[in-house]
């Protein structure tokens, strides 16, 4: 089992984060131990409980609109040059500018609401999306092209097909980079202007020195971004067995 | 969206349409040239050819001389630059629905089993299920496939994987099928069993065929006639009828006189670099 791995590394690094807090090498306002760190848990499940759904939601809606929108770009892009040139410079434009920079221009448009989050999670994840959706597309091999028109076939019946299928095991790579993205868009949508959500949870406790509610807030979101991955992982399983199986075998 | 395909709807489980009179495949005057920026390939000169119905056409010629040029100009899939080619009396304007292709790799949907793959010709065209899946089940026994029906492609060795794309390309019972050095990439045995098997489907179902290869034994072995092509630009340099009659077993139609004369001829017109 290939979990083995990064479970025992895991292991040794919650062992050495006992034996540096109970040593007390380090102040516990730097450092929280992991009694306390579980301790803000205890204390806390339905603090933390109401703000981690929060964030989920953001993340989740930002996931789904960078991917169906990513998608429908990357798709009209590789069908026609003109709306790639058009649209590939402002796309990237769009990545390049740091999010947490026009995150506050959200807050003012948009309010104190989940839209400006939402909207963080959606630019963040949006990038990855469209670019493996675009050389998924491409991939598909250019015989496989003429042979369906020497088929007669309709282009919207070789997109379904022959090009999408095709195209499925570099969109899903690019959506479980987006998956983790949007959960980092989601936070720091939260830092720029919120009452609730992670990303708030962190900034009040760092406000306090509430180092182990920090801690608390940090886990859950690694695990929030780790449970979306998996999703994806799964998904994987269903959508190219085919592309799996013979990944397995190289 | 409207295709250029001119040869009108009437394909689908063939209802005994009639044969039709005169050549299957007409060739004439066809020149192509490719203009890319930085440069111009006259790739074909002056083709002109006639192909019959139920004949066993052999092209063989250097590599770069226009062979598969010549192959997608009769598909449709290239538009030549003067000239005209007609398959069964039409014109030849767009993607033909009525040829089967084979190309050099097997070209398959990597997440489709071996059956699915071949049903995907009928899917993309419309055909009866139910007869599509019969006409599968034929094809995979003639093809010797059996038994390896549900198998995915990346479980399939090279030999099989092209059977498969050969199926594919019969499904829909095309008068002509085109195939572009489809064993070039098989081992030397795999290609001979093929060869062979390749000879009996023919014998077994008399449609047209045209062969692009560059082995001057399989050219040789498999024609009724063969043509040679020379390079730059592309044209035609000699014509061969193969006059080996009957069912042709293997070793024994290598090692005829016949066989040899030809060969050696198609060789020494090929030069040294034909295998
Ligand atoms: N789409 C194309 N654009 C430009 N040049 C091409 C194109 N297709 C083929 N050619 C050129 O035409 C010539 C003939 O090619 P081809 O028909 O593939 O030869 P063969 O199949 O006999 O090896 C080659 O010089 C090749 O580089
Ligand atoms: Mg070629």
């Amino acid at each position: 089992m290939a979990a083995v791995y990064p479970a025992t590394f895991l292991a040794l690094l919650v062992v050495a984060w006992f034996a540096v807090t109970a040593t007390e090498l380090v102040e516990p306002y730097i450092i929280p131990s992991p009694g306390d760190t579980w301790q803000a848990f205890a204390d806390y499940p339905d603090y933390l409980w109401e703000h981690t759904l929060v964030t989920t939601g953001e993340t989740i809606a930002g996931f789904a609109i960078a991917g169906v929108v990513g998608v429908l770009f990357a798709v009209l892009m590789v069908y026609s040059s003109t709306l790639e040139k058009t649209f590939y410079p402002l796309i990237l434009f769009a990545q390049v500018i740091p999010k947490i920079a026009i995150a506050p221009l959200f807050v003012v448009w948009l309010g104190f609401g989940a839209s400006p989050k939402i909207l963080v999670a959606v630019l963040m994840a949006f990038f990855p999306v469209v670019i493996s959706g675009i050389s998924g597309l491409r991939s598909v091999d250019p015989e496989l092209l003429e042979l369906t028109s020497t088929m007669g076939a309709s282009p919207v019946k070789t997109f379904w097909k022959v090009r999408f299928p095709a195209a499925l095991p570099e969109l899903l790579s690019g959506l479980k980079v987006a998956a983790t993205l949007a959960v980092t868009g989601a936070v720091v949508g939260e830092f720029v202007g919120a009452n609730s959500g992670l990303g708030y949870v962190i900034l009040q406790a760092n406000g306090n020195l509430d180092t182990a509610m920090l801690f608390a807030a940090l886990i859950i979101m690694s695990i929030l971004g780790i449970l979306l991955f998996a999703v994806i992982q799964v998904a994987e399983m269903f959508l190219i067995p085919w592309h799996a199986s013979r990944r397995n075998r190289r | 969206m409207p295709t250029r395909t001119a040869d009108g709807d009437r394909r689908g489980p063939r209802g005994g349409a009639a044969r039709p009179q005169g050549p299957m495949v007409a060739v004439q005057g066809v020149d192509v040239t490719f203009r890319t920026k930085s440069r111009t390939v006259h790739a074909l000169s002056g083709i002109d050819m006639t192909i019959e119905p139920g004949e066993f056409l052999s092209i063989a010629g250097p590599s770069g001389c226009g062979k598969s040029t010549l192959l997608r100009v009769i598909a449709g899939l290239t538009e030549p630059s003067a000239g005209q080619v007609t398959l069964r009396g039409t014109p030849v304007v767009g993607p033909r629905r009525d040829v089967g292709f084979v190309f050099q790799r097997a070209a398959l949907l990597d997440w489709r089993t071996a059956r699915s793959n071949i049903l995907f010709q009928a899917e993309m065209r419309g055909l009866p299920k139910a007869w599509a899946r019969k006409r599968a089940d034929e094809l995979i026994e003639m093809t010797g496939l059996t038994g390896f029906e549900n198998a995915m492609p990346f479980e399939l060795s090279g030999g099989m994987q092209q059977r498969v794309s050969l199926c594919r390309a019969l499904l829909h019972e095309p008068d002509v099928l085109l195939m572009d050095e489809p064993f070039g990439a098989l081992d030397a045995l795999t290609r001979e069993n093929m060869n062979v098997e390749l000879r009996r489907v023919w014998e077994a179902t008399g449609m047209t065929v045209v062969l692009v290869t560059h082995s001057v034994t399989e050219a040789v072995y498999l024609a009724s006639r063969a043509i040679v092509m020379g390079p730059r630009p592309g044209r035609v340099i000699e014509e061969f009828t193969v006059d080996i009659p009957g069912h042709r077993e293997y070793e024994p139609t290598l090692e005829s006189p016949e066989f040899q004369r030809l060969s050696a001829r198609v060789r020494e017109l090929l030069g040294s670099g034909a295998d």
